[in-house]
């Protein structure tokens, strides 16, 4: 049967039949779909489960994988370098059963803080990395992924960019080959690392790249495509995809499955048969480099980007000189950033924060939306849990603003990589004061549970850390709870903690407004009466999608409104009208 | 011979089921077919778009400027923003509402006036429809996403029936109804 599936999703497929026994992640965009689509086929099949970070996930997966069952881990580019250290290691000790890593890349940044390639860390960990160009092939190569991980005693890295993750293409929809969990022989020479092993492995890790790159010279999934030999396109994953859309059979394409360890001898003999070759590649000249390395001249990176995306008119364009033509208005289109959505707690909280005018050392999630105007409350953002310890280290260099400063984490970033922040704030003796915005779920990545929310990955409910009594137990004495949906009440409990002596954590609780259950118990879009609309634009000020402006007053658009009321107090002359 | 609908809105106002029934339609329909979608922060209610492209065999999901056979947008802002991506002899159908982007909430800039007089004015050919009326005649504000794909249905040599069994075999039991009353109001507007 053919059915229309996203990357992410026949992935997800390709673990179901290749009789995966395990997968653990954490979510993050765009690797997030593949866990949640094969949670679907049921934990008895396949059991599935979000992790507390993405560590914990490989870990789990090794784990799993040297007990004797085939076992999965998906991340985002920036989820790997969480999981570096497990990985530099798992490439020592290989497997028992498969063991398959994805990993997504987001050239273009559409939902991510940096642009890194994660092809360096196939090369710097010594893994085998295959890249699929559409839906099937991210099928097919999960599949193969298990067969290479057991055949060369390895882990195998599944490369994915957000175009593939994200772009839907027909799947030819398979059974499930059901694979019995391997014999566990304990092997602690292979399994144990410690100097004395990991010494003889490391002689291992190398055999296997040239066994792998041997294997690569003749895969199905490196493939050559002659055309016209005029222009010769080496090109992996989306990339292949836009250079048949530009070029079609105007160019030869050597179109790589694998890209690493690389085919050498099957790269050269293609560069032989082409006038003038191309190694088209978004992000960093991998591939280029390796080629160049062995004296084969092409044309890469000095003719397009390190930056951002590729695509057919970029290649079109400089490849062929061709560009289509498009019409434009001769008028200003203001921008439409992203924001945080009508109803959302996290504006009552970065309204009362900006109410004190305090430093914001920010993290990861929806909130980081508290960045933009008109809230413009966020001053860095790194990375998962930095929020914690970054104020922990200003807290140190700068005591005499401690009283003026804060952290913001979402509950599922605070699981993530803020407790060890919390607890060395709390060792190391820092007055910081750290605000979990407690809204229930994970919600950037789009809903998933976490290990504060109650709930499992499928629904079912299982234990929630109590984030008032862990807070205690690293040595944190202060704990207050607050709405953030009552702006005043949040603000001068805040301003009242800030003047403590003590670190503390701060819990603005409310539901995020998007979760089907809360959204059922909220009331009626709220109204702006126009007789008592005086203009003054107050309510404008907590910058909701759903309040615009216009003819000297102000009005709430019902379709947007979610009736969180979170305006109505903003008003000094009665005019917002609802909550009913 | 690929052709290409481009899929623009504001994030929330449900582009990605308008965009998955239609790919899934093409499909039934044994086309070759490939959809984009942004996901992740972007959809927060900030401008996003959804490629849709088939025909015999596709290559690229992505749609570029010039290459749009048909823009369906959600939203009037979001159809003048996106025109560069039409084709020339290309079609851009419309929702008549308006959302003010959050530069113009905090006033650093203005809704331009009368956009799509402007976009017409370009020569381009505009099928304007109020879908939000559809949708609230069809019973939920909810159901823009399927009033619009109607009237996009209304410009395919595709079989109307063939658009109403991918609703029923892809929206839950209880909004099949209103779903299917939606696509109608627009298919027939």
């Amino acid at each position: 049967m053919k059915k229309l599936m996203l990357g992410n999703e026949a992935v997800a497929q390709g673990l179901y039949e290749a009789g995966v026994r395990l997968v653990s992640s954490y979510p993050g965009t765009p690797s997030t779909e593949i866990t949640e689509n094969a949670v679907k086929y049921g934990e008895d099949v396949i059991w599935c489960e979000w992790a507390p970070n993405e560590k914990v996930a490989m870990e789990t997966a090794i784990g799993a994988s040297i007990a004797g069952g085939r076992a999965f881990c998906a991340q985002k580019h920036v989820g790997l370098n969480v999981a570096a250290d497990p990985l530099f290691t798992v490439a020592y000790t290989g497997v028992n059963a498969g063991l398959v890593i994805a990993v997504a890349d987001d050239p273009g940044m559409f939902s991510s803080q940096n642009e890194q390639d994660s092809r360096h860390y196939a090369r710097a960990a010594k893994v085998l990395m295959l890249e699929p160009s559409d839906s099937t092939e991210c099928k097919e190569f999960t599949k193969l992924a298990f067969d290479l991980s057991e055949q060369f005693d390895t882990p195998v890295f599944l490369r994915l960019t957000t175009r593939i993750a994200h772009s839907s293409s027909s799947v030819e929809v398979g059974e499930r080959e059901e694979v019995p969990v391997k014999e566990y022989v304990k092997n602690n020479q292979k399994y144990a690392m410690l100097p004395a092993n990991a010494i003889r492995r490391h002689v291992v890790v190398e055999d296997r790249q040239v066994a792998e790159a041997e294997w690569a010279e003749t895969a199905w999934v490196n493939k050559t495509e002659y055309n016209d030999t005029k222009i010769g396109v080496i090109a992996a994953g989306i990339t292949y995809q836009y250079a048949k859309e530009a070029l079609g059979d105007k160019a030869s394409y050597l179109k790589l499955g694998c890209v690493n360890p690389l085919p050498l001898n099957l790269i050269k003999e293609f560069a032989s048969k082409v006038d003038t070759l191309y190694v088209l590649e978004q992000l960093d000249p991998v591939l280029e480099e390796q080629v160049r390395a062995m004296g084969i001249d092409c044309i890469g990176k000095e003719a397009f980007d390190l930056k951002g995306e590729y695509s057919q008119s970029m290649i079109a364009k400089v490849i062929l000189g061709e560009e289509k033509e498009s019409i434009a208005l001769d008028i200003d289109i203001p921008g439409r950033p992203p924001a945080l959505c009508p109803g959302c707690p996290h504006r009552g909280l970065f309204s009362a924060l900006k109410q004190l005018n305090v430093f914001v050392s920010g993290d990861i999630g929806c909130y980081t939306l508290g960045a933009l105007p008109p809230l413009g409350m966020i001053d860095t953002c790194v990375c998962m849990g930095a929020s914690v310890s970054a104020l922990h280290g200003r807290n140190k260099v700068r005591p005499e603003e401690a009283k003026k400063s804060v952290a913001v984490i979402g509950d599922s970033t605070f699981v993530h990589s803020g407790i060890t922040g919390l607890v060395n704030a709390a060792y190391n003796q820092s007055n910081s004061k750290v605000i979990v915005l407690d809204n229930s779920i994970t919600g950037m990545t789009g809903h998933q549970q976490n290990p504060t929310t109650g709930k499992r990955i499928n629904g079912d409910p299982t234990t929630a850390i109590d984030l008032e009594a862990l807070a205690h137990a690293v040595g944190i004495e202060r704990v207050i709870v607050v709405d953030p949906y009552d702006i005043a009440a949040t603000r001068d409990a805040i301003a009242a903690e800030l003047e403590v002596e003590a670190p503390s954590l701060i819990i603005a609780r409310r539901p995020c407004v998007l979760l089907k259950e809360v959204r059922a118990k909220m009331p009626k879009p709220f109204e702006v009466a126009i007789d008592k609309c005086v203009g003054c634009k107050a309510c404008m000020k907590i910058g909701c999608p759903a309040i615009s402006f216009a003819d000297r007053k102000s009005s709430i658009d019902f379709t947007q409104c979610t009736g969180c009321g979170m305006c109505q107090p903003l008003c000094k002359f009665d005019a917002i009208k609802g909550g009913n | 011979m690929t052709r290409s609908i481009l899929i623009v809105g504001v994030g929330g106002q449900g582009t990605l089921l308008a965009s998955r029934l239609l790919g899934r339609t093409l499909l039934a329909k044994d086309y070759d077919v490939k959809i984009s979608e942004v996901h992740g922060m972007s959809q927060r209610g900030g401008s996003v778009v959804t490629y849709v492209r088939y025909g015999d065999n596709v290559a690229s999901p992505i749609v570029e400027k010039g290459e749009a056979d048909i823009i369906l947008s959600f939203e009037e802002l979001e159809a003048a923003r996106w025109l560069p991506y039409l084709k020339k002899g290309g079609k851009i159908v419309v929702n008549t509402q308006k959302m003010d982007p959050m530069p113009v909430i905090i006033g650093a800039a203005e809704y331009p006036k009368d956009v799509l007089k402007q976009v017409e004015a370009a020569g381009v050919e505009v099928q304007a429809v109020d879908a939000l009326r559809m949708a609230l005649e069809a019973g939920s504000p909810k159901a823009v996403n399927v009033a619009l794909l109607g009237v996009v249905a209304q410009n395919t040599d595709i079989e109307k029936d063939v658009w109403e069994e991918t609703i029923r075999t892809t929206v839950p039991e209880k909004f099949i109804d209103l779903n299917l009353k939606a696509f109608g109001l627009g298919y027939n507007a």
